[in-house]
């Protein structure tokens, strides 16, 4: 083989199933999303072949009463999710740099736990801590003090309180469970670039008389500002398409109000009858906002890695 | 207060905020551990039980013997570990031959290779759920397992060549110039030389494309409507919907389905963050 053609030898396998199994599905998502997709047009024997109906099952979700809904679900839950696990995370990973060697290994062993757990696992521990009658969740608000309680909530008895059923509370458990299992990658990755800042700049900033709050601002923020690009993007990319947690809290696509894109999407393509151009024109949606979040990442980086 | 006194007292309060981020995040985690092993007149209380008094194994022993819809939980544990290891070991030779190309030529369309695999990693399973699912179904591998080795290849395999590719531009290139030198075969350098070295990083990205593939749920949720072949994250959702008053056994299930990606994680926690996030934090 001319040495040339190595490289190129090597890359065949790989890109061909990048080819076959993202990238032609990909354009085949567009190509569905234009027709009218049915099972009729899928099965094994004689399948008829899909009608082209143009831009209409896209003018079909835009006058959705799910579009909005469902819209609005997906970027609440992304900010609410992205917002707190950044904070939190911001925060843990400055609390493990300032801990001693062995309490940080305990605390980074400690969160790990949540970060290893599987989502479908994730999804029912929580379930299971909110559940109505027997979740330590509100024998825990029926802890606080009535006058606390009554203050805060406008209640003092939680004993029965159902989580799952409204889609506020549903989003709520489901934040809560997200931020959980996320804030332990964020907090490691902010930790390590952490580590990797010089000591002196500190001991200038110290020397000049800087309190912690302008240290932080003026030193640490813009150190960490490549690891929080990608810290942001990757959070976002994870929270907007959350499904398999949102699927099992929910308790399947019953609970239409509770929709996101995702959820949305899966619902149309494969509920009772199931209409997959309306499932792939609602992923399309869900791509494109996704691959404009995309490209700042790979913006980041390609300035940064080497790939040239 | 004295400088001393004030040292320590932030001392003990940075350790009070340690321990309580330490319980926040493995408190769920015991509470599943925990109600797995508990009576269950421990577990449908208001009150708060602690511990297991005395532990009992009744409800691990029934997800082995009864299971979940007429097969024990052994099958759903079998199905995803045959899923899982399938599609690392097949993603693994792709993924060496892609990264040792990338990182040992030079070669036209190299850059928008890599930039290809960055924005397909990025595009997730759920977006292109409904043409994978009919692809699958036209190939014959709706409800079969092997159809969910197939997509899983090809949704790990993105992200394997990019982490494998810093494993084999680590290896010093001099290695295999002089085992070139000595006369050895471009097969063998690279059998003999190259791969003993990568072995670790290939390890680790395959502990990666494991607990993805194991973790899996919407692929396997469409895809599979055989309730013997389920894989465990399906096998728990029917479960939920179908006892969903049992929490001593959905959470022995659980418990079930987290050990061997706990287990893992540890093996590789350092590389998680430096896969990610590597030229960021290096920058």
């Amino acid at each position: 083989m001319p040495s040339w053609l190595i490289p190129y030898a090597l890359l065949a396998p790989g890109l061909l199933v990048i080819a076959a199994l993202l990238l032609y599905p990909l354009y085949q998502m567009v190509d569905m999303s234009f027709h009218d997709v049915r099972l009729k047009n899928l099965r094994a024997i004689n399948p008829v072949p899909p009608e082209f109906v143009g831009l209409e099952n896209y003018t079909k979700i835009f006058e959705s009463d799910l579009f909005w809904p469902s819209l609005r679900n997906t970027l609440l839950f992304a900010a609410a999710a992205v917002a707190l696990t950044i904070v939190l995370g911001t925060l843990v990973g400055l609390l493990l740099h300032r801990l001693g060697s062995k309490m940080s290994m305990f605390v980074i062993v400690g969160v790990m736990a949540a970060w290893a757990t599987p989502p479908p696992a994730q999804a029912i521990i929580w379930k299971w801590l909110f559940d109505s009658d027997a979740g330590i969740a509100n024998w825990a608000l029926n802890l606080l003090p009535d006058w606390l309680s009554n203050l805060v909530f406008g209640r003092a008895d939680w004993s029965g309180q159902p989580w799952l059923n409204e889609p506020f509370t549903i989003y709520l458990v489901l934040t809560v469970s997200v931020v959980w299992a996320s804030f332990p990658f964020i907090a490691v990755s902010i930790l390590a670039g952490l580590k990797s800042i010089p000591h002196e700049l500190y001991e200038a900033a110290e020397m000049d008389g800087s309190g912690p709050i302008t240290t932080f601002a003026k030193i640490t923020l813009p150190m960490l500002k490549p690891v929080y690009a990608v810290l942001i993007v990757l959070s976002i990319i994870w929270d907007f398409k959350v499904f398999t947690q949102l699927y099992l809290l929910a308790g399947g696509t019953a609970n239409r109000e509770a929709f996101n894109l995702s959820l949305w999407s899966y619902a149309e393509a494969f509920g009772g009858s199931p209409k997959m151009g309306l499932g792939a024109a609602v992923a399309v949606v869900l791509t494109i906002i996704l691959l404009i979040i995309t490209f700042v990442y790979v913006r980041q980086i390609v300035k940064t890695e080497d790939v040239r | 207060m004295s400088p001393v006194a004030r040292k320590k007292l932030g001392k003990f309060a940075l350790n009070g905020a340690g321990i309580a981020v330490f319980l926040f995040a493995v408190f769920p985690v015991y509470w599943m551990v925990s109600t797995a092993f508990k009576p269950n007149d421990q577990i449908f209380t208001t009150d708060f039980i602690p511990f297991p008094s005395p532990p009992s194994l009744d409800h691990v022993e029934r997800v082995f013997t009864k299971g979940v819809a007429g097969h024990p939980i052994w099958q759903f544990l079998i199905n995803s570990a045959i899923v899982a290891l399938s599609t690392v070991l097949i993603g693994a030779v792709f993924a060496l031959l892609a990264a040792t190309a990338v990182s040992r030529f030079r070669f036209r369309f190299r850059t928008s290779f890599l930039i290809l695999l960055l924005i397909v990693q990025m595009v997730p399973a759920e977006a292109l759920l409904i043409p994978l699912f009919v692809m699958a179904r036209r190939l014959g591998l709706a409800d079969q397992l092997l159809g969910l080795v197939v997509l899983n290849v090809g949704l790990t395999l993105p992200f394997s060549i990019w982490m494998l590719r810093t494993f084999v531009a680590a290896v010093p290139k001099e290695l295999e110039e002089a085992a070139w030198i000595d006369g050895a075969s471009r097969f063998s350098t690279f059998w003999r030389v190259l791969f003993p070295l990568v072995a670790p990083g290939l390890v680790a990205t395959s502990i990666f494309a494991f607990i993805t593939t194991w973790n899996e749920f919407v692929i396997a949720l469409t895809l599979i409507g055989d309730q013997g072949k389920y894989t465990m994250p399906i096998a728990l959702k029917f479960f939920v919907g179908q006892r969903s008053t049992d929490w001593g056994a959905i959470m022995a299930a659980s418990t079930l389905m987290t050990i061997p990606v706990l287990i893992f994680f540890l093996l590789v926690q350092r590389r998680m963050v430096s896969g990610l996030v590597a030229g960021a934090v290096k920058g």
